[in-house]
């Protein structure tokens, strides 16, 4: 029997360098158990502002301004925050025709074993019921799929989402 | 109190280019901001996403630093996203201007009281929440000669307005609707933005 060992921590130095390829200029998040060491990063990123917010509906809409006043944002919370937001995808993202790219951290997903935490079995259903197309990244080869969400935004003037898999690493 | 319209009427004159995003009452076609703007194109009205006026017009104050940004906030929308005071006021933009116009109802459903209304103290909430400067008004005179100070005063600042309720209670369906869609709206600012 071989044990084979996989590679399940993302490392945000990965996700910056896509940020900064794709001239992002606002992370506009609510911080969530998994994303520690990617807000430690962000801290020390002069080129990235970071906007913090106290819940994760108000990410949308500070984004819309953002980009309506030329910047190019991304937000950053965890698919408990997506259920949250609903209106705000609705009305703001998807009204709107807004390119907006949503970076969701996959709390209670796994590919081993059962999936029982309800925050992950629900999440993509809300999204096809949405009709918002994601990417899922586990690890820092998959780290390209944040350009191809954000080139997919920009080129169908809707909200696409980026399911974060595993958490960040130090 | 101060009549709905007189307020929106006299921000508008008062505006100086800024940016205005207003909302319900404030944003309504009819007695709001719509019906007497002079700078149509510079006017983002919000009524999707409730309560979320105040978190477009940080946004958009934080991307436009050298233009103004005044929020027009109904008081049943800012109780919906009531965390938007700290995160305004920890952001901290110099051009964000939050107008709260507590007029204690929801007007657009027919004019039910909203929780608090008449025991909650706004500024109280704005200063409690960090807010550089606050200021409170209930009568057209105090704001005609006050709002030169408001503006002149580096933000974020928080405007408490005591308005008039205007009780809409005519189906939603035979409502004057806004002229401008809320994608030609955003169109409209993206265009004064990249200065077309």
């Amino acid at each position: 029997m071989t044990t084979e060992h996989y590679e399940s921590v993302i490392h945000p130095p990965a996700i910056m360098a896509e940020l900064k390829k794709n001239k992002v200029t606002h992370v506009v998040w609510l911080p969530d158990s998994e994303t520690n060491f990617m807000y430690q990063l962000l801290t020390t990123e002069p080129t990235i502002d970071l906007v913090p917010v106290c819940r994760e509906g108000e990410t949308m809409a500070i984004a819309a301004g953002l980009w309506v006043g030329g910047k190019k944002p991304v937000v950053l919370i965890q698919n408990t925050g997506i259920f949250e937001s609903g209106d705000s995808i609705r009305g703001l993202g998807l009204d709107i025709n807004q390119p907006l790219v949503m970076l969701i951290g996959y709390r209670g997903w796994t590919r081993h074993g059962l999936t029982s935490d309800s925050a992950a079995r629900f999440i993509e259903h809300i999204l096809h019921a949405w009709g918002i197309n994601y990417y899922l990244i586990e690890s820092d080869d998959d780290a390209n799929r944040i350009s191809l969400a954000i080139d997919e935004a920009y080129r169908i003037q809707k909200p696409v989402a980026v399911l974060v898999g595993t958490e960040f690493g130090a | 109190m101060i009549n709905n319209t007189d307020a929106v009427r006299l921000l508008d004159r008062k505006r100086r280019n800024a940016f205005i995003v207003p909302t319900m009452n404030a944003g309504n076609a009819r007695f709001g901001l719509p019906s007497v703007t002079t700078h149509e194109k510079q006017d983002l009205p919000l009524s999707g996403a409730m309560g979320k006026a105040s978190s477009l017009a940080l946004g958009l104050a934080l991307a436009q630093p050298n233009k103004k940004v005044m929020c027009l906030d109904g008081d049943g929308s800012l109780l919906m996203n009531l965390g938007t005071l700290v995160t305004l006021a920890s952001k901290a933009p110099k051009n964000l201007y939050h107008f709260v116009f507590d007029n204690g109802a929801y007007c657009v459903t027919g004019g039910q009281p909203v929780p608090g209304a008449g025991k909650m103290d706004w500024v109280e909430m704005a200063k409690g929440a960090g807010f550089a400067a606050t200021f409170s008004f209930d009568n057209i005179e105090d704001l005609t000669t006050g709002i030169d100070q408001v503006l002149d005063t580096p933000g974020p600042v928080f405007v408490h307005l005591k308005i008039s309720p205007e009780i809409e209670n005519t189906p939603v369906q035979f409502r004057q609707r806004p002229r401008r869609s809320v994608q030609q709206a955003f169109k409209d600012v993206a265009g004064v933005v990249a200065g077309r």
